[in-house]
C-alpha cells in the first residue's frame, strides 16, 4: 500500500483511497502510543527535520513525538533559534542546505502561504505541510477526521459545522476540503467579515448567518480559534462581542442532539469562541484530537517513507 | 516432494490432525501461565483454533492474542508495495508469562525475529516458543520452531500456501510454482 502523492502538501493531493489509508493506518498506531515502551523501531536510520519558521509547540510536539515513535531521527529549525532563518536567508537556501544534509521527510510550517510547496521543488525529500499562512493544514484536517470517525464509526452523511474565522483559518480550508472529499455536509457560521466571498461555490459547504440555526441538525460542532494575532481590530468589535454572538456555551447546547461531538483544533480561548463548560464538557473530543494527531503524523510519516523505500 | 498438481499438501483433515497434534504437546509441555500469539494474519485464526484444542484436552481456557510484525520487519527497503499495518492485541500481560508463537509457514525465519523483537517491546516473557504447520526451510537467521505440523523440502521457486478458515473459505495447504 503506497500514497499517491510524493508530499504532503493540500488535502487536493490526496485520493480518497490515500485518505482511507492514512486513517487506516493511524488506527493501528494510536495503539503504539498506548504501550508500555512507545517506540517501534520502523523508521530507524530515516531523518526528519522539523522546521517550524513559525510559532507553534502542540503541532510541532505531535510531529516530534509521532517521529520519535517510530525512532526516526529527527531534529529542529526554530523561527527563533535558527540562523538560516533570521539571517535574511531566503527560504529555498534553507531548504537546499538542509537538503545537502540528506534528510528524508521535511516537515514545514510557514507564515507565507505556499511555502511548503516552494520548498518541494528544491529538495528530494518528502514535504509535510504543517500550516502554511492561511492556506492549509492538511494533518490536522486528518486528525479531525480521524476523530469524528473515532466517536461516530462513520463518516459519510455526517453534518458537520465550522464556526468562527473561516476567512484567515488554514484548519477550516483543510476541513472543508477533506470533509466534502468525504462525503460529510459542511456549514460554516462566523462574523460576516470573516466568512469567504463565494465560499459555497468554492468548497461546496453552507453558510449559516447564526449557527443556533443549524445546531440542532449537526453532528458534529468544530469551534475555530478567534486568532487575535492575524484579526487585529479590523474584522469585529471585540472579543466580548465574539463571545456574544459566536462562542458556543452549555446553553446552546439545549437543543443540540445528544452525541454532538464539540471539537477545537485548540489552543482554547476559552469564554471566547469556547465556553470553559463546553470544552470540558462531555461532548467534548477536543483531547481525542490531540491522541489522533500523533497517531495521524506516524502514519503519514509512515506512509511517505515507505514510497521513499521503494523508489 | 512437494510439487502438487490439483491437490494439496494437506487437505482438511490432514489439517486438522496436525493442529490437533501441536495442540496436544503443547498442553504436555504444560500450560500453566502460558499463551499463544497469532502473528498476523494467518497465525491468529491458527491460534485459535490451536486454543480451542487444547481447552478441549484440558478443559481450560488459553490466553490469545494477535502480532502485527510489519513495524519490526528489516526488509522495508526492499518489499515493493508498504505493508499495511494492523493493529496488535495483546490482551495479557507479557512480564513473566510463557508466550507460544503461532505462524502458518516458517520460512527466512526473518518473520519471527521481527516477531521477538516486538514481543520484547511489550515485556519479559518466561520463555517464548515457535508452532509453526509447515516449516520450509529456507532459513536465513538460526530459528527453529517448537512445535511443526510438517516439514517439507522446498525449492526457491515454489510458494507455500496455508489456507485457514475464516481468512480463506477451507483449511488447507498448498504448494506450487511461483508464478
Amino acid at each position: 500500500m503506497r500514497l499517491s502523492t510524493r508530499h504532503i502538501l493540500s488535502i487536493n493531493d490526496l485520493t480518497k483511497k490515500d485518505v482511507l489509508t492514512i486513517l487506516a493506518t493511524a488506527s493501528s498506531f494510536k495503539e503504539i502510543s498506548e504501550r508500555p515502551i512507545k517506540k517501534v523501531p520502523t523508521l530507524r536510520g530515516r531523518t526528519v527535520i522539523n522546521c517550524f519558521f513559525e510559532d507553534s509547540t502542540r503541532t510541532r510536539l505531535s510531529f516530534e513525538l509521532a517521529e520519535k515513535r517510530l525512532s526516526a531521527d529527527s531534529s529542529n529549525i526554530s523561527k527563533s533559534g535558527s540562523a538560516m532563518a533570521n539571517k535574511g536567508e531566503t527560504l529555498l537556501d534553507t531548504v537546499r542546505n538542509i537538503e545537502a544534509m540528506r534528510p528524508d521527510i521535511l516537515v514545514i510550517r510557514h507564515s507565507v502561504a505556499g511555502a511548503p510547496a516552494q520548498a518541494a521543488g528544491a529538495t528530494r525529500a518528502r514535504i509535510i505541510n504543517a500550516g502554511d499562512g492561511m492556506h492549509e493544514h492538511p494533518t490536522q484536517a486528518l486528525l479531525d477526521l480521524m476523530t469524528i470517525n473515532d466517536v461516530k464509526g462513520r463518516m459519510k452523511g455526517l453534518k458537520v459545522g465550522i464556526v468562527g474565522d473561516i476567512l484567515h483559518s488554514r484548519v477550516a480550508r483543510s476541513d472543508m476540503l477533506l470533509f466534502k472529499k468525504m462525503g460529510l455536509e459542511v456549514t460554516v457560521a462566523g462574523p460576516p467579515t470573516l466568512i469567504p466571498f463565494g465560499v459555497e461555490e468554492a468548497f461546496g459547504v453552507r453558510v449559516a448567518s447564526d449557527v443556533r440555526d443549524v445546531l440542532p441538525e449537526l453532528d458534529v460542532l468544530m469551534l475555530l480559534r478567534v486568532q487575535r494575532e492575524r484579526l487585529g481590530e479590523h474584522f469585529f468589535p471585540s472579543a466580548r462581542e465574539y463571545a456574544r454572538y459566536f462562542g458556543i456555551c452549555a446553553d446552546d447546547l439545549k437543543s443540540a442532539k445528544e452525541d454532538l461531538a464539540i471539537m477545537h483544533p485548540g489552543p482554547v480561548n476559552r469564554g471566547v469562541e469556547i465556553a470553559a463548560d463546553v470544552a470540558d464538557g462531555p461532548r467534548s473530543v477536543i483531547l481525542g484530537q490531540v491522541t489522533c494527531g500523533v497517531a495521524v503524523r506516524m502514519a503519514v510519516l509512515y506512509l511517505l517513507l515507505g514510497e521513499t523505500h521503494s523508489e | 516432494m512437494a510439487e502438487t498438481k490439483g491437490k494439496p499438501l494437506l487437505g482438511e483433515r490432514e489439517m486438522e490432525a496436525e493442529i490437533t497434534r501441536i495442540a496436544r504437546e503443547i498442553v504436555s509441555d504444560g500450560t500453566e501461565n502460558v499463551a499463544l500469539l497469532g502473528i498476523l494474519t494467518r497465525g491468529v485464526p491458527l491460534a485459535e483454533w490451536i486454543a480451542r484444542k487444547v481447552e478441549s484436552i484440558q478443559h481450560r481456557p488459553m490466553d490469545v492474542g494477535s502480532l502485527d510484525i510489519n513495524l519490526y520487519r528489516d526488509d522495508l527497503s526492499e518489499v515493493s508495495e508498504q505493508p499495511i499495518v494492523k493493529p496488535t492485541e495483546i490482551p495479557f500481560a507479557i512480564d513473566g508469562k510463557g508466550i507460544v508463537l503461532i505462524d502458518d509457514v516458517l520460512y527466512t525465519g526473518r518473520t519471527i525475529r521481527a516477531a521477538m523483537d516486538a514481543i520484547i517491546d511489550f515485556g519479559r516473557p518466561r520463555f517464548v516458543r515457535l508452532a509453526v504447520v509447515i516449516d520450509r526451510g529456507w532459513r536465513e537467521l538460526p530459528v527453529q520452531a517448537d512445535y511443526v505440523g510438517r516439514r517439507i523440502k522446498t525449492t526457491a521457486d515454489q510458494n507455500v500456501k496455508v489456507m485457514v478458515k475464516p481468512i480463506d473459505d477451507r483449511n488447507e495447504v498448498w504448494v506450487r510454482k511461483q508464478k
